[in-house]
């Protein structure tokens, strides 16, 4: 009787790395909004205190958007993310008006654990590589805007109020091979609507690249999760006011997620 | 008291930040004198090991890390410092433990960067004490020390079985970091600080 090779087991591909559930903080003049399709501002409440719930309550990580920084022309406020970085003990993302190797270091210092860039990417992909090479690809999130033009995923910039010509899963590869260590892919289609995420799209992206991909637009309800880390196969998945407003609790998301097999951390 | 050795890999807010929710009081090790300031020493690390060997070595405090005989907690890069080679630019490390640092190999097809929260097996060992069985961890790493179990106090399964957690008499190290790792992380340095 032949014997199964169990060594064959070492080199399978590892479940044990949990999906990550990761509340998105939108901010404008140190406070948190969440906007339905990028208008119609609602307040939300404060940043830190915000920040120190989640951790609590079992989010995996946290991303902070300061969504009218690209548009407005502002950086980031470093304050705001050393308070942060005092209270929280998980990690979190910055994302926000970040067009030079100058201000990612600043929020490095400032204790963010990575940072995430749009537009400037877009209009200077070299950013991409250059940031990769000063703090290492982990510290990089390429965030993406994409929207259906004509039947084409193409990516949109400034919060979504600009087309580009870039071809969405295209433009992902290439920011793969210039260091981006993370994807952060906002369906403006579904963003809002709370009907579910871009499956379809999702599970295209993540089976053309080789690093970490974290969903985001269209959380309605607890199986929007369950599906797109089930059938996109994503490693994460971000929203807002589905969590600001108490729609959904994260120890009951994770404990529905649990019981549809998908490995999270309680 | 915790030193941290302030060489310049990374930033290390957060791991003070840390220390001070745990009320650990610590201070920077800049020179040879300062490492007879505390009674622990965390050598933090974030990047790339080959530049951060580079950068340690700048300092002068390679021989005298090496001495010591105090606790010492190596930090992500700063755990890989403590063995021998590094696959990443082909580095020759502190060789505190006859560890290899490889890099995940394409054919495990798994995501590279390993990015995220991760369950660590740990054994019956002072820095995991009172760290509740099947906690996780929050990694961020594209390369990682080869289990070895003379070494290995913790691993941690991705791709391959690797150490989260390495031990050699008074050194220590830790492929995740604890300062972004929830409770258990903060347990952990807590621990720590007590050896």
């Amino acid at each position: 009787m032949e014997i199964p090779d169990i060594s064959i087991s070492e080199f399978q591909p590892s479940t044990s790395l949990s999906k990550r559930i990761i509340p998105c903080l939108d901010v404008k003049d140190g406070r948190t909004v969440k906007g339905v399709n990028f208008v119609d501002l609602r307040d939300a409440g404060d940043p830190v205190e915000l920040a120190a719930q989640y951790a609590e309550q079992g989010a995996d990580e946290l991303v902070f958007l300061d969504i009218t920084a690209t548009h407005e022309r502002r950086k980031t406020m470093i304050e705001m993310v050393k308070s942060v970085a005092k209270q929280l003990n998980i990690p979190f993302t910055i994302g926000g008006g970040i067009t030079e190797v100058s201000d990612a270091d600043a929020l490095l210092n400032a204790g963010a654990d990575k940072i995430s860039i749009n537009s400037a990417a877009v209009r200077n992909p070299q950013l991409i590589e250059d940031l990769a090479m000063a703090f290492g690809v982990q510290f990089v999130v390429l965030a993406v805007d994409t929207k259906l033009v004509d039947g084409k995923n193409r990516v949109h910039l400034n919060g979504g109020r600009l087309l580009t010509d870039l071809e969405t899963e295209r433009w992902i590869k290439s920011a793969e091979d210039l260091g981006a260590g993370e994807i952060l892919l906002t369906s403006m289609d579904h963003d809002g609507t709370k009907q579910g995420f871009d499956c379809d799209l999702l599970a295209k992206i993540n089976r053309t690249i080789n690093i970490p991909i974290i969903a985001s637009g269209g959380a309605g309800k607890m199986t929007d999760f369950t599906d797109v880390f089930t059938k996109a196969g994503v490693d994460a998945a971000l929203a807002a006011s589905v969590f600001h407003y108490g729609e959904i609790l994260i120890p009951d998301l994770k404990a529905e997620l649990r019981r549809n097999g998908v490995s999270v951390r309680l | 008291m915790v030193g941290i050795i302030n060489y310049g890999a990374g930033n290390i807010f957060s791991l003070t930040a840390a220390l001070e929710r745990q009320q650990i009081a610590y201070g920077m090790v800049n020179t040879e004198a300062d490492l007879e300031k505390y009674s622990h020493i965390i050598i933090p690390g974030v990047g790339h090991a080959g530049a951060a060997m580079a950068k340690l070595k700048e300092t002068g405090l390679v021989n005298a890390i090496k001495a010591l005989k105090k606790p010492v907690l190596g930090i992500c890069v700063g755990m890989q410092l403590l063995t021998a080679h590094s696959e990443e630019g082909d580095s020759q490390l502190l060789s505190v433990m006859p560890l290899r640092t490889k890099r995940f190999d394409k054919s495990l097809k798994i995501k590279v960067p390993h990015m995220g929260w991760n369950t660590v097996s740990f054994k019956n060992n002072s820095l995991f004490q009172n760290v509740p069985v099947g906690s996780q961890f929050y990694f961020v790493h594209s390369y990682f020390i080869e289990y070895n179990p003379i070494f290995d106090i913790a691993a941690v399964e991705y791709g391959n079985k690797f150490s989260a957690a390495i031990q050699q008499e008074n050194f220590y190290g830790v492929q995740f970091h604890p300062e972004k790792s929830g409770e258990a992380g903060e347990r952990l340095l807590k621990n720590f600080s007590n050896l």
